[in-house]
């Protein structure tokens, strides 16, 4: 038992692998096999990266000790910024490139006002969430862009691997997270993020530039939402600006389900993407069930809040059996 | 008694309209152990935290080794070789042993521009060897600092210190929040930092703990050194007057 919890402790997103398992094993049992067909995955795996970045980005944030709820906005400005780029004649890369510079300039604006005026992120974000959405909707005068038939976002949305069964956007997000990973648990920076997000006093007092950790992590985040939005307005083939609403919280609920602790420190990327895949399962196998649609969000509430819950008290416990004995 | 390792010389310090520090000057030498006493607010926080490089005096001037220096960061004060133990935020709870131990000095395979992957296993093995040093027994580089009690916490900031092999050590209230086992324990070690050939400074709030562990006694008051006497020439009731 104080094995179980020590693995705990040392590995948060375990309890979400077990979980996940879990569901996947009731969803296969309930819908005969649909499940886990191939057609199945198929469009699963497609749906995945987009809200998966997006889980990404939040959760090395949340780690690091602060919060974007801008991201559903984000969510949304990036791709119509690039439709409406490439309607006027700017070529696709230029475009692209650009912006990505306008969500990284936005997570730049969101990180230096909350740590010049030492305020929290929650309101600067907040009240990003608001600035973001509208400018969309103005940038668009309120009608979608049309995104033209020639760009080539086969990149990210063609068919690939043996018998097409993931889309190019999967490639993508499984390099971005491997990536992400590595930064995280195995680079000198991510050991940064973590002791800034934990301890902020001891990692300051230890030489860790926490200022521009923190920057760096904002700006991250803002892409990665970005750049997740982009894909799939390519993938819907209509920039919408209402796209991504609400996105936020279930961003902030997939990193939490992952393990990540609202309090900063603890979280893993892996975590991250198994938050983001289990709040695919549960939608996706709700329906496979025949289970009213309507259910999903109370599903994932419902999820969020045993999963704090859950390893609320699991620390708990595993501190007060004292682990180290 | 040589020339001192560290000289403080008139050190002024302002938080807005506060005024810190009044003109400090202090010269600590190699291979003593120096107890810092004061009140809350005598500035003695302020004094390490400028020695340590999280604050920059308004004025002023620091030697060390007879060289004027700039202690502009907390790195700059390791790099010069001092660091720093604070009462109960020098580790991050939530991570290992091995990455508090390695806290913005990560071994690592490569580095383009200071950025690199760490060498985790080096990272653990010199981690335990460094805990090992300091007489300490963990389970494993990987168990977390929340898992260890507050004296193991500290030891493994001691440890930390040791390793980087510090000229000066600057404790400040290391024993607050121990058990009276620990607390003996670090004021030992304290007591041992002159065989080691580190210069310590110990600040406390606690009289008796710095008769145990210092040669000299230097108390502060209202930003002013106001005492200033080796351990053998004074007592207890004399520093409390003196406060």
């Amino acid at each position: 038992m104080r094995k179980l919890f020590r693995i705990y402790l040392e590995k948060p997103e375990l309890a979400g692998i077990a979980l996940l398992v879990l569901l996947t094993v009731i969803f296969e049992l309930r819908s005969d096999g649909i499940f886990l067909s191939a057609e199945n995955l198929r469009g699963m795996l497609g749906l995945l990266p987009e809200v998966g970045l997006v889980s990404i980005g939040v959760t090395v944030l949340m780690i690091c000790g602060e919060f974007d709820l801008s991201v559903g906005s984000m969510f949304a400005l990036m791709p119509v910024s690039v439709a409406l780029m490439t309607d006027r004649g700017i070529p696709f890369i230029p475009a692209m490139l650009l912006g990505l510079t306008i969500a990284a300039a936005v997570g730049l604006v969101n990180g230096f006002i909350t740590l010049t005026f030492n305020i929290p992120s929650f309101i600067t974000t907040l009240g990003m969430l608001f600035i973001v959405r509208s400018l969309t909707v103005v940038v668009t005068g309120g009608f979608p862009p049309l995104l033209s038939g020639d760009l080539p976002i086969g990149i990210f949305t063609q068919y690939v691997g043996p018998g097409g069964m993931i889309r190019a956007s999967f490639i993508w997000f499984v390099v971005v997270a491997v990536v992400a990973g590595a930064m995280l648990g195995g680079s000198n920076f991510g050991n940064w993020i973590r002791a800034t997000g934990g301890l902020l006093d001891a990692a300051a007092a230890m030489g860790v530039p926490v200022w521009r950790v923190k920057m760096t992590c904002f700006v991250m985040c803002s892409v990665l939402a970005g750049f997740g939005g982009t894909i799939q307005v390519f993938r819907l083939g209509a920039p919408l600006p209402s796209i991504g609403d609400g996105l936020e919280l279930q961003a902030v609920a997939a990193a939490v389900i992952g393990g990540t602790a609202l309090t900063g420190g603890v979280g893993t990327v892996l975590g991250a993407v198994v938050g983001a895949l289990l709040i695919r399962v549960i939608d996706n196998g709700l329906v496979l069930s025949q289970v009213d649609a309507n259910w999903f969000k109370c599903a994932v509430g419902g999820l969020t809040i045993f999963a704090v819950v859950a390893n609320s008290w699991l620390r708990w416990t595993a501190r007060r059996i004292k682990v180290e004995g | 008694m040589g020339a001192p390792l560290i000289s403080v010389r008139n050190l002024h310090k302002w938080y807005s309209s506060v005024h810190a520090l009044k003109g400090v000057s202090l010269n600590v030498f190699p291979g003593e152990v120096c107890g810092l006493v004061g009140d809350n607010g005598a500035g003695k926080s302020t004094l390490i935290k400028i020695l340590s490089g999280v604050h920059q005096p308004d004025r002023g001037e620091i030697r060390i080794s007879d060289r004027p220096v700039k202690i502009t960061s907390p790195k700059a004060a390791m790099k010069l070789g001092i660091e720093t133990i604070y009462q109960d935020n020098s580790v991050v709870p939530t991570m290992s042993i091995a990455r508090n131990m390695f806290l913005g000095r990560e071994p690592l395979h490569f580095a383009i521009a200071g950025l690199g992957l760490i060498d985790h296993q080096r990272m653990r093995d010199e981690a335990m060897q460094a805990i090992a040093d300091v007489d300490l027994r963990v389970r494993s580089p990987d168990a977390l600092l929340s898992e260890l009690s507050g004296g193991q916490r500290q030891g493994v900031a001691i440890a930390r210190a040791m390793h980087f092999k510090s000229r000066v050590l600057i404790l400040d209230e290391p024993t607050n929040h121990l058990s009276v086992k620990e607390t003996t324990k670090v004021l030992a070690f304290v007591r041992s930092l002159p065989a080691q050939r580190v210069t310590g400074i110990l600040i406390s709030h606690n009289l008796h703990h710095v008769f145990e562990s210092c040669d000299r006694i230097v108390a502060m008051a209202r930003g002013e050194i106001v005492f200033d006497k080796p351990i053998g020439e004074t007592n207890v009731d004399e520093v409390s007057e003196a406060l």
